[in-house]
């Protein structure tokens, strides 16, 4: 496969994006200056992650590319001494994000890691469920942390108590060191992230590699089927739903409930009703922690969290309320799920031949159940709780920044750089304690209108899925999960970009994410805002589904995905429904229209559309 | 008819004919192997096109009793099997005179019973049928001296069927059947052969199944090729079939090559033959097996597996004389001889511990090409 030189891609500047590297860290930058660091770019084999990025970062959204550059980098190379792999390297072309990851080059080297790793990650492996308790622990409390730092407002007069209590301390400061904490809190967040998952990832993608050598043909979903029914928090917001609209109707209020799709109408009729205010005495229960599910994957700061949208979690109740009126039942099928696990376990293990093979694959399939509830709950509490509660950390700090005139919108702190923010701040308080006018107030404005034009023509670009020269050999688990994606997805998603007109397209493939076959009418929905307009039977095409999305999964008779892959949320909750999907289509939200006519093979990931 | 009958009853009562569904794997000393590999086949659970067979017993009562046995000992006795010529037309003069022999009359109402009983199964007047013969030494080697392996098609009435049974019968004296069995010493009287009456599958598409990945010996799915027709025109290779992938523990069908199909075989109505022709133009790329009848095919290809405890290679066919939910048919099933022999997949790639698995397989890496 040959792929360009990343350097003469980022040559082609769009116009009038000139000067947009300002707008990411320098080191993400591929250089010309610089003959050795230009070299190794050039030898370097680098691959679009559009997996997490489907669309291209905002300067401030790059704190978690950087958190994770370093976090997964860190524990893969100086922590856990992975043998044959250190981290992996980032780079940003016009706002998407390019990654690569280092190998260890030399043999003598890869050796001599090996103790260490075995002495590290075994340590892991063998106390994964006491860590991973420990784990829990560390979290909830960063997560507490968060919730408690307070973004002051600058008055013209501090409070009298800054005297009484001789605090010595103006908000001024406060707002400064208040920012660089949670900017800390967002790292440390993330240094827990990568703690596990890795080599939750490495047990996954092993298990997986033992099965397709013993099954080339095994579609990897069931290879993940293997792993299911084992209870995940995941599903913890949809069941508070569902818990929901069962006291509803035990109380008598689900008419009022039912009665707007507006949530502000329904909470001020529900307040007025003494079942009501019991009601949602028991919602306010739910909402801490389990409304702080994102509507999105959580890593952008566009992506909102139920509580922030009180509509989403309102028409996924009514609609739990109409299947109980009903008689339909709306229990998650689990006992069926997991009778239907062990069964095809059974039969794959029993068409093993020989018996040390059976015993590698009982150990592996163990190793895989012990990981899986890590690698699936570590997006609640990082991806989504956390996140959810930062962006709207830092809305306040936009508004403070608002207020003093550095930005016009709240929203637009997203277009600079966290650094610049502290930067704005320092302006912003010096001129409030010298009583002047910050100079952000004329410098940033006119920058930040210029960067939501830039962002648009990143938004029109379409990144090259792979740059560089490729490697004969991929080692770094997360890499291989995620080439596993890009790799054979690289060459469809090509395909489907050469067609000059995407009106004539009537095949797409993605992966099979959930077996079976369905047709019917599709509904295009991009944010999960729009699910109230699915019809009972349509086939939900999203550009991805998260916990939040859950209550969608009652009502459709299919769903395919732009991005993801088996073990993402759509193909889960598909195979728990029994329906099927096709996941990681790379467009299939920009291809397929509502009210198209649709056919989705979850066994062979091919959606046929009729025109 | 009990199974334990046919093999245990002394020989006074060992049945001169016998439905299919009567004979199993250990019947081949009296239905020789063809039919009793399809009798196995109804007992695995699956369905066989409907037929009976003309068991050893009957073939020996049928020879001794028409006076067949005594004339062909004395025509060959002293013969010289270096003498082609002499050899050529001994062999003729045997055959037409097995061949003009008519079958007791207790056979023939037994033939005529069971073919009518047949048609009746089959919901036709007179079902048209394969005659072929039935070896009791199919497995040894040089199985060949057993006879010729006569296959006559189309063949419909009773007086036919009866005709093409003792021509099946005949071609066990063949110029060179006689010769082999001389060169190698097997004695005539040990001689005997069985005769399979089938109903023809009439097959609107057929093709052959095997219950491991021919191409990488995954023993976890089931292929499937298949084209319009007879499944001729699939084993012979004159034609890309389609082709599907179906997951044998979950019975989805997991890839599926649609191809443009050229030609098929079909029965030619006045010669009732097959005969090759070309597939019209706007079926060439049309599925040429539903998702259902795969389903079930692939269902049937387990069972077979599972009966015989081995991977199998299976020829089917979809009769369109009979209706859908029963016209899904396996006509043959042996076991798969490729990868059966080697060691499955590539092999064991057990190395011990979750741990030392994981470490050795990020030491190898994984090939991006």
């Amino acid at each position: 496969m040959k792929f360009p030189v990343p350097h003469d891609i980022k040559a082609q500047t769009l116009p009038g994006t000139e000067g947009w590297e300002r707008m990411y860290p320098y080191q993400y930058q591929f250089v010309t200056d610089d003959p050795v660091r230009n070299q190794y770019e050039k030898e370097t084999f680098w691959f679009y992650d559009g997996l997490h990025y489907p669309e291209p970062l905002y300067p401030f959204d790059t704190i978690w590319d950087e958190a994770w550059y370093l976090a997964l980098s860190q524990f893969n190379n100086r922590i856990f001494m992975v043998p044959p792999v250190r981290g992996v390297d980032h780079r940003i072309i016009n706002g998407y994000v390019y990654i690569s990851p280092v190998p260890v080059k030399d043999g003598a080297e890869i050796g001599s890691r090996v103790p260490h790793f075995m002495e590290r990650a075994g340590h892991y492996y063998k106390n994964w469920d006491a860590l991973e308790a420990k784990w829990k622990v560390k979290m909830e409390a960063t997560i507490r942390e968060l919730e408690a730092i307070q973004i002051p407002k600058l008055a013209d007069m501090e409070d009298i108590s800054v005297v009484m209590d001789a605090v010595g301390e103006s908000k001024g400061y406060h707002l400064l060191k208040n920012y660089d904490d949670l900017i800390n809190l967002g790292i440390k967040c993330w240094q827990y992230h990568f703690e596990f998952l890795n080599l939750g990832y490495a047990a996954y993608v092993f298990f997986l590699d033992f099965v397709q050598k013993q099954f080339p043909s095994i579609p990897a979903q069931r290879v993940t089927q293997m792993i299911s029914g084992i209870d995940v928090i995941m599903y913890r917001p949809d069941e508070e739903l569902k818990g929901l609209a069962r006291k509803a109707i035990e109380l008598g209020v689900d008419a009022l409930v039912c009665s707007s799709p507006e949530w502000t109408t329904v909470e001020a009729a529900l307040k007025a009703d003494p079942k009501g205010v019991e009601w949602l005495t028991s919602l306010n229960l739910s909402r801490e922690p389990w409304f702080n599910v994102s509507t999105g994957t959580g890593w952008f700061h566009h992506d909102r969290s139920w509580n922030d949208q009180m509509n989403v979690p309102l028409s996924g109740i009514n609609t739990y309320i109409g299947k109980l009126k009903q008689g339909v039942n709306i229990e998650r099928p689990t006992e069926k799920v997991r009778a239907e696990r062990d069964r095809i376990t059974a039969e794959y293990r029993g068409l093993i031949e020989s018996e040390a093979d059976r015993q590698q694959f009982d150990e592996l399939l163990g190793c895989a159940k012990t990981v899986f509830p890590y690698v699936e709950n570590h997006l609640f509490y990082v991806e989504h709780w956390f996140h959810s509660v930062f962006w709207n950390k830092m809305r306040e700090v936009g508004a403070v920044m608002q207020e003093h005139g550095v930005i016009k919108e709240v929203e637009d702190v997203w277009l600079l750089r966290r650094d610049e923010i502290k930067s704005a701040l320092w302006d912003i308080v010096t001129a409030w304690a010298t009583g002047v006018t910050p100079r952000g107030t004329f410098t940033w404005p006119p920058e930040i209108e210029w960067r939501k034009g830039v962002m648009q023509k990143f938004k029109e670009w379409s990144a090259p899925p792979a740059i560089g020269v490729a490697p004969e050999v991929i080692q770094e688990p997360f890499t291989i999960v995620l080439w596993g994606v890009t790799n054979k997805s690289l060459a469809d998603w090509a395909s489907v970009q050469e067609v000059k007109d995407p009106e004539t397209i009537t095949e797409m493939k993605g992966f099979a994410g959930s077996p079976g076959i369905a047709e019917g009418i599709a509904r295009v929905c991009k944010t999960v805002n729009e699910v109230g307009e699915l019809r009972e039977g349509e086939i939900l095409v999203a550009p991805t589904t998260s916990p939040s999305w859950a209550p969608a999964f009652a009502k459709i008779g299919a769903c395919v995905t732009d991005v993801g892959g088996v073990m993402s949320h759509a193909a889960i909750v598909c195979r728990e429904y029994g329906m099927p999907a096709v996941v990681g289509t790379g467009m299939a939200t920009k291809i397929i229209r509502s009210g198209m006519r649709i056919r989705v093979d979850g066994s062979t990931g091919v959606i046929t559309i009729s025109r | 008819m009990e199974d334990s009958a046919v093999m245990s009853a002394p020989a006074a009562i060992v049945p001169l004919v016998c439905w299919l569904e009567d004979c199993h794997k250990d019947s081949v000393a009296l239905v020789g192997g063809k039919c009793s590999s399809l009798g196995e086949l109804i007992h695995a659970g699956v369905r066989v096109p409907p037929g009976f067979a003309l068991t050893t017993e009957g073939f020996r009562h049928f020879m001794d009793q028409s006076g067949v046995t005594a004339a062909v000992h004395s025509l060959l006795s002293g013969i010289d099997c270096e003498n082609l010529e002499t050899l050529e037309g001994t062999s003729a003069q045997i055959r037409s005179l097995i061949e003009s022999q008519s079958f007791s009359v207790e056979i023939e109402d037994l033939v005529a019973e069971l073919y009518r009983k047949l048609s009746l199964r089959c919901c036709m007047p007179a079902a048209p049928v394969a005659v072929r013969s039935s070896a009791t030494a199919e497995d040894l080697p040089g199985a060949s001296f057993a006879g010729q392996q006569d296959t006559y098609l189309w063949v419909r009435g009773v007086d036919e069927v009866l005709h093409h049974m003792r021509r099946c019968i005949s071609s066990l004296y063949t110029a060179r059947a006689i010769a082999y069995r001389a060169n190698k010493g097997f004695s005539d009287d040990q001689l005997a052969i069985s005769v399979g009456v089938q109903k023809m599958a009439n097959s609107y598409t057929a093709g052959v199944m095997f219950t491991l990945h021919p191409g990488n010996g995954d023993r976890s799915v089931i292929v499937i090729d298949s084209n319009f027709g007879f499944g001729e025109s699939v084993v012979s290779g004159e034609v890309t079939p389609d082709h599907f992938v179906v997951n044998k523990i979950t019975l989805d069908i997991i890839d599926r090559t649609i191809s443009q199909k050229l030609i098929c075989y079909t029965v030619d109505a006045t010669t009732q033959t097959s005969h090759q022709m070309d597939v019209p133009f706007e079926r060439q790329k049309v599925q040429s097996l539903i998702d259902d009848e795969i389903t079930e095919l692939a269902w049937m290809g387990k069972q077979i597996e599972k009966h015989y405890g081995c991977p199998m290679d299976i020829e089917w066919a979809i009769d369109k004389d009979l209706p859908a939910g029963g016209n899904i048919f396996i006509l043959q099933a042996r076991p798969e001889t490729v990868w059966s022999k080697k060691p499955q997949g590539q092999g064991s790639t057990a190395v011990g511990s979750a741990m030392e698995y994981i470490l050795s397989g990020m030491l190898a890496g994984r090939r991006v090409t």
